[in-house]
């Protein structure tokens, strides 16, 4: 192959054709377009004119040149060119192919394993061995051969699909340890770009051994550092490797809503100065939202350390203090809440109230200090709430002292039972000193907490000594009583300390170990500072990992991490990030640490780098050879227009036709109309909504309007139908379908519709809507009598599918639907309606009805004016008069119940007809 | 025997050739039937059929002239006048060479159509009016008749086979009337010729020109060979384009020339194009012979 550029040729010496092309030019110079033989009496009047241009007679250069690129392009196609050929680089020996298989290869990983493939693919055809190293993945350092073995790329193939990217970076003084100790040896080194301590050691002892070559990817790396709160929410440093020119990347905070069901809950745009290696990405979450916050993700970025998990740490506790109303002002210093607000502030988000409103907020933790006697409803209330994981934390007092709960069976609010009085200790009337704290014990949550020496306790309450007490003390003094006792309750613990909130039994709540025990019992969150002492002495069991995309998964049976170990850890292969469980919280563990920055590496100026721009072959054949077709075909109509054959009408018409047939195509379907459609379908279906045919006469719309709003109201008052606010359609751009009954009104001058419109009442009516026809001229209409409105009628209704019609029999279904009626009245009282012929048939002895099964009538024509009769204002009032006094009130009571009737006759069908056989189905359950 | 095939050949011929007369006579009678006023009278008393008028007996008035019907109901003696019925001799010269049946597109007719359906309504008009009709290329003197025009049509289907024709006026009557119907294109000098013979006479006439719009037009371009309809005279071009407006001011030249020619004898001239309506063509004809009068 012989490589011009970028691009190589198979056959290159095709192109040698291209010399002829100056010969190609003299030919075609010289042939002058094909004259038209024409037809032309006025010859004779031609005859010794001559032409004016004689140079016209050569084709003109442009042509020329066409053709010439027409055929070099044809002579290009047949060489065999292909864009970005590959070329062996050759070498021998052994190649050693390392990969940092960090995170930060873990966007490209394919391109890597990619060019892995072909490293194999060029060394097989080399016949050279291979090893190829992840320098996440070492082999064991005590192997003989230096962790490394070198196999055939048949042998290394199947392994490919295996190797992985890790969640963290590679450990270059491993690595260094681990490289096989050989002569000769060529390596292919893919660098994750990202600068890792200790590279350039590897680096030179591979350069010792043989030629480095690097592969990197230009693409920047951008990752995600430690989330600190903030007064508004979080913001969390957005870090990247190159600094070079501004940059833009979106944060996405992902988590669950309040349904459970994972969602983006926000999303910020961080944008890099240039030169910026880190840009903040500020995002504001209320704490309801930032307790609910699983993730925060670089979007776009498919790697471990543009992913930062969270864990508890992002939550606050909500802690509500039950505020007792207190006799007289007391001094503040002396409140039973004043220590516990100032070990809470800035830590937890604290309310106070009276109980029964904390328990309705629902809080994590509530606090009750020195209360003892609740009512019936707010203990059964609070008991409730330490079920569904409530912490109750109950401080001992006077009153509780003093009362008589948990004397002689456990209260179920109090963790254990308490002896009568409490005692005093070191008062002037008793005999010993303030008791000191006893370290606390390993299976007590404060275990690691230092015991300050100055605190005392002076009073407590006593506890009962149950045989289950021993389990609950969590702390004693030095004499052994119990000082803080807590028992589970369902999925919450009620947690008793025996002495006061204030100062005034005890110096605890003045010292710093009062906030240290508020924090190891989770009334507090969890602050970074305190991490240290807090997890020490506990193990954390991972639940969640994180692979080197950023991918989570379930973490199996993986030994747990001692506490200690976790929080000096960083991402390794011991301790992959992920999220860990420790006995009371969530810890998460990520890639990227605590003041970590990402700087790309910079190679020493002897290391040849591979970029990607090393693309895939791509052969260019059949470009040229397109490239060729269309050249001729310009040069089709070039020497059409030349000769003056192409403007013919015939062929400007077949030029021009797929042009407009294309226009006509394209005309743009807007948009807009069909969310307008899905607006009317959503008001149309969300409920039963009764719709009237716009007439086009806004006065009659209206009315019309009114009246399904009188009978919709009356149908919500009386019967099981609600129907929505009634809407009005316009047949031609509306649809029918979602309307179970149709009322139209007819107008004298009203519009027919087009045949579209046609076309949809007609479907409408097949599939078992309804259109009530009303002429509203009952009062002087007659049979025979042609009116206005009537002929309009005949006219509209010529072209629907209407089967043949009757006046209502005695026995329509209609008339009993709902109520029982005779006839039908509107606004006038008179008049007929016509519906559907039912087949004719006699009715059975004895039976009041025929037994008619029949389907629903499609249409109901009739005068009354219903609308009018049923129509209210806004206030619900009636709208228009009907008929004169309480007559007239009565027949629009009767216009109303015949239009309760037809709605249920629209939405039930002849289910009443069915009760023709109610009496036969008595008579058989008689016997 | 021997005679029967000869003739019933000649008959074929004949139903042959009288085939397209029918439908074009049928035409022409229709295009003539619209100019039809009724009787061709002169307005005048004279020799003819048609009564024109009585009047008192003078002296001199030879005794079988007085008409005694009209006389018996009054007291003098009246005399019956007919109006004068002169017919008026005409010639049609339909240029019949292969030039005429030239057209530039399916929907526009061949130039001899034109010619050949103006020529015979004109001719169903003038018999219609009492006049004469010759057609030159059939020889025979002016008759009037349907015969005659069976002739006409029978003689207007034949082409000739030059490219363009030449006017013959040998057999022109004195003082009768003549009509060329021809594009012109050919050599100018026959017809200035054939116009100056004819007018020596005391012919009066019309010079007819049917042009195809392409030839008034020139709508050509790039390399072209243009061709006479039998192939003899050939022009060829690498731009047509660039000959139109000469083409065309020779065009515009060959007219005026053709105005000369018969402003000078006293003759009309007009240009018709074949993309254009029958109708005015024939009624300007009709016109034109009737207008000196």
């Amino acid at each position: 192959m012989w490589v011009l550029g970028p691009i190589g040729f198979a056959t290159p010496w095709l192109l040698l054709a291209l010399a002829a092309l100056p010969i190609l030019w003299l030919i075609l110079r010289a042939v002058p377009p094909a004259p038209i033989r024409r037809r032309f009496p006025g010859v004779a009047l031609l005859l010794g004119l001559k032409d004016e241009e004689v140079e016209t007679d050569r084709t003109p250069w442009w042509l020329l040149l066409l053709r010439m690129l027409a055929v070099a392009a044809l002579i290009i196609a047949f060489a065999g060119p292909v864009l970005n050929p590959r070329v062996d680089r050759g070498g021998s020996g052994p190649l050693l192919i390392l990969m940092d298989a960090s995170w930060a290869s873990a966007p490209d990983w394919a391109l890597r394993i990619g060019r892995v493939e072909q490293a194999l693919d060029e060394a097989e055809a080399d016949g050279r061995t291979i090893c190829i190293l992840p320098a996440t993945d070492l082999p064991p350092a005590d192997l003989e051969s230096g962790g490394c073995d070198f196999l055939s790329a048949a042998d290394w193939r199947p392994r490919l699909a295996g190797l992985e990217p890790a969640p963290f970076a590679p450990d270059m003084a491993a690595l260094r340890a681990a490289l096989p100790e050989e002569n000769g040896l060529e390596t292919l080194w893919l660098s994750d770009g990202l600068a890792h301590a200790g590279r350039d050691a590897v680096l030179s002892e591979l350069q010792a051994a043989g030629p480095v070559s690097v592969f990197e990817t230009a693409r920047s790396t951008y990752a995600l550092g430690p989330v600190t709160l903030t007064e508004e929410g979080v913001t969390l440093p957005v870090l990247r490797a190159d600094p070079e020119g501004p940059g833009e990347v979106t944060v996405a905070a992902h988590g669950t809503d309040p349904a459970g069901i994972a969602r983006e809950l926000d999303r910020q745009t961080v944008s890099f100065d240039a030169g910026e290696a880190m840009a903040e990405a500020g995002f504001d979450l209320p704490p309801e939202l930032r307790a609910r916050v699983k993730r925060f993700e670089i979007t776009g970025q498919r790697s471990a350390g543009a992913k930062r998990l969270t864990d508890d740490s992002l939550k606050r506790r909500e802690v509500g203090l039950v505020v007792v109303r207190e006799g007289g002002e007391g001094l503040q210093l002396l409140s039973q809440l004043h220590y516990l607000r100032a070990a809470l502030t800035g830590k937890a988000d604290v309310i106070e109230g009276a109980l029964t409103d904390l328990i309705m907020a629902n809080p994590d933790v509530i606090v009750l200090a020195d209360v003892a006697q609740l009512s019936g409803s707010e203990s059964a209330d609070l008991l409730d709430w330490v079920h569904e994981g409530g912490l109750l934390l109950r401080f001992a007092g006077p009153k509780l002292a003093a009362s008589d709960v948990a004397r002689t069976d456990e209260d179920p609010l109090l963790p254990v039972r308490l002896r009568a009085g409490g005692r005093t200790l070191g008062g002037a009337m008793s005999w010993g000193e303030p008791k000191r704290l006893r370290p606390f014990g390993e299976a007590s949550p404060f275990y690691g907490l230092p015991v300050p020496e100055d605190v005392a306790v002076s009073a407590q309450v006593m506890a009962q000594p149950d045989p289950d007490l021993a389990s609950r003390v969590i702390a004693t003094l030095e004499d052994g009583t119990p000082l803080v006792t807590r028992k589970s309750v369902g999925q919450g613990q009620v947690v008793l300390f025996h002495v006061t909130a204030n100062a005034e039994w005890s110096s605890l709540p003045l010292s710093g170990l009062f906030v240290s025990m508020l924090d190891r019992l989770a009334v507090t969150s969890q602050s970074a500072v305190l991490d240290a002492e807090e997890l020490a002495g506990q193990s954390l069991q991972p639940i969640r990992l994180m692979d080197g995309f950023g991918t989570l998964s379930d973490a199996g049976a993986r030994a747990p991490v001692a506490g200690e170990d976790f929080t000096r850890a960083q991402a390794s292969r011991a301790t992959p990030p992920g999220i860990y469980q420790t006995r009371d919280s969530l810890r998460a563990l990520n890639v990227i640490g605590e003041g970590e920055t990402l700087s790309r590496t910079s190679w020493p100026a002897d290391v040849p780098i591979l970029g990607v721009e090393q693309g895939q072959e791509w052969p260019l054949s059949q470009l040229f050879l397109l490239a060729a077709l269309a050249l001729l075909g310009a040069d089709l109509i070039a020497s059409l227009w030349l000769s003056g054959r192409l403007f013919g009408a015939r062929v400007v018409s077949m030029l021009l036709m797929p042009l407009l047939l294309g226009m006509t195509l394209m005309s743009p379907q807007s948009a807009q109309a069909q969310q307008i459609d899905d607006e009317f379908a959503l008001r149309a279906t969300s409920e039963l909504t009764l719709a009237y045919v716009r007439t086009g006469d806004a006065a009659l719309d209206r009315v019309s309007e009114a009246g399904l709003a009188g009978l919709s109201q009356v149908l919500t008052a009386r019967t099981s139908v609600e129907p929505g606010p009634p809407m009005g359609v316009d047949l031609e751009s509306d649809p029918l379908g979602f309307f179970p009954i149709l009322y139209w009104p007819v107008a004298a001058g009203q519009q027919m519709p087009s045949a579209e419109a046609y076309a949809k009442l007609n479907a409408y009516l097949r599939t078992g809507g309804m259109i009530v026809f009303d002429t509203r001229d009952a009062d002087v209409a007659s049979f025979g009598a042609a009116t206005p409105t009537g002929v309009r009628l005949q006219a509209l209704a010529g072209p629907l599918d209407i089967p043949a019609l009757e006046p209502i029999p005695e026995d329509h279904v209609l008339t009993r639907s709902f109520y029982l009626l005779r006839d039908f009245p509107g606004r006038h009282a008179q008049g007929t309606i016509w519906v559907e012929a039912s087949p004719a048939m006699q009715a059975a002895e004895g039976m009041p009805f025929r037994n008619l099964n029949d389907n629903v009538t499609p249409v109901i024509i009739g005068g009354g004016d219903w609308a009018a009769a049923w129509a209210v204002d806004d206030t619900g009032f009636p709208l228009l008069p009907v008929g004169r006094g309480l007559t007239g009130e009565r027949q629009r009571e009767m216009a109303y119940r015949f239009g309760v009737n037809l709605v249920m006759y629209v939405l039930t069908g002849n289910y009443k007809s069915d009760q023709v056989h109610v009496p036969a189905l008595l008579e058989r359950l008689g016997q | 025997m021997t005679q029967e095939p000869a003739s019933s050949a000649l008959r074929a011929r004949a139903e042959t050739l009288s085939a397209p007369l029918p439908p074009l006579q049928a035409h022409a009678e229709q295009l003539a039937r619209a100019l039809l006023m009724g009787g061709h009278g002169r307005r005048q008393s004279g020799m003819g059929d048609e009564f024109w008028q009585y009047r008192p007996a003078q002296a001199g008035d030879p005794g079988r002239a007085i008409d005694w019907r009209r006389s018996g109901r009054s007291d003098g003696h009246f005399v019956r006048e007919k109006e004068w019925q002169a017919a008026q001799s005409v010639h049609l010269w339909v240029d019949l060479s292969a030039s005429m049946g030239f057209s530039s597109d399916k929907s526009i007719p061949p130039k001899s159509d034109r010619s050949a359906l103006l020529a015979m309504a004109l001719s169903i008009l003038l018999m219609k009016g009492g006049e004469r009709v010759a057609l030159a290329s059939l020889g025979t003197p002016p008759r009037i008749g349907t015969l005659q025009l069976r002739r006409i049509a029978e003689g207007l289907s034949q082409e000739g086979p030059e490219d363009y024709g030449a006017p013959d006026t040998a057999l022109f009557l004195p003082h009768a009337r003549a009509v060329f119907l021809s594009d012109f294109l050919g050599p100018i000098e026959q017809v200035e010729q054939a116009v100056a013979a004819a007018s020596d006479r005391g012919i009066a006439g019309v010079l007819y020109q049917i042009l195809d719009p392409a030839e008034e037009a020139f709508p050509y371009q790039g390399r072209t060979v243009f061709t006479s309809m039998s192939g003899a005279l050939s022009h060829e071009t690498l731009r047509a384009s660039d000959l139109r407006s000469r083409y065309l001011d020779r065009l515009a030249e060959r007219k005026d020339h053709l105005a000369r020619i018969a402003h000078h004898a006293g003759w009309r001239f007009a240009t018709h194009h074949t993309d254009h309506a029958d109708l005015p063509a024939l009624l300007w004809l009709y016109e034109a012979l009737e207008g000196p009068r």
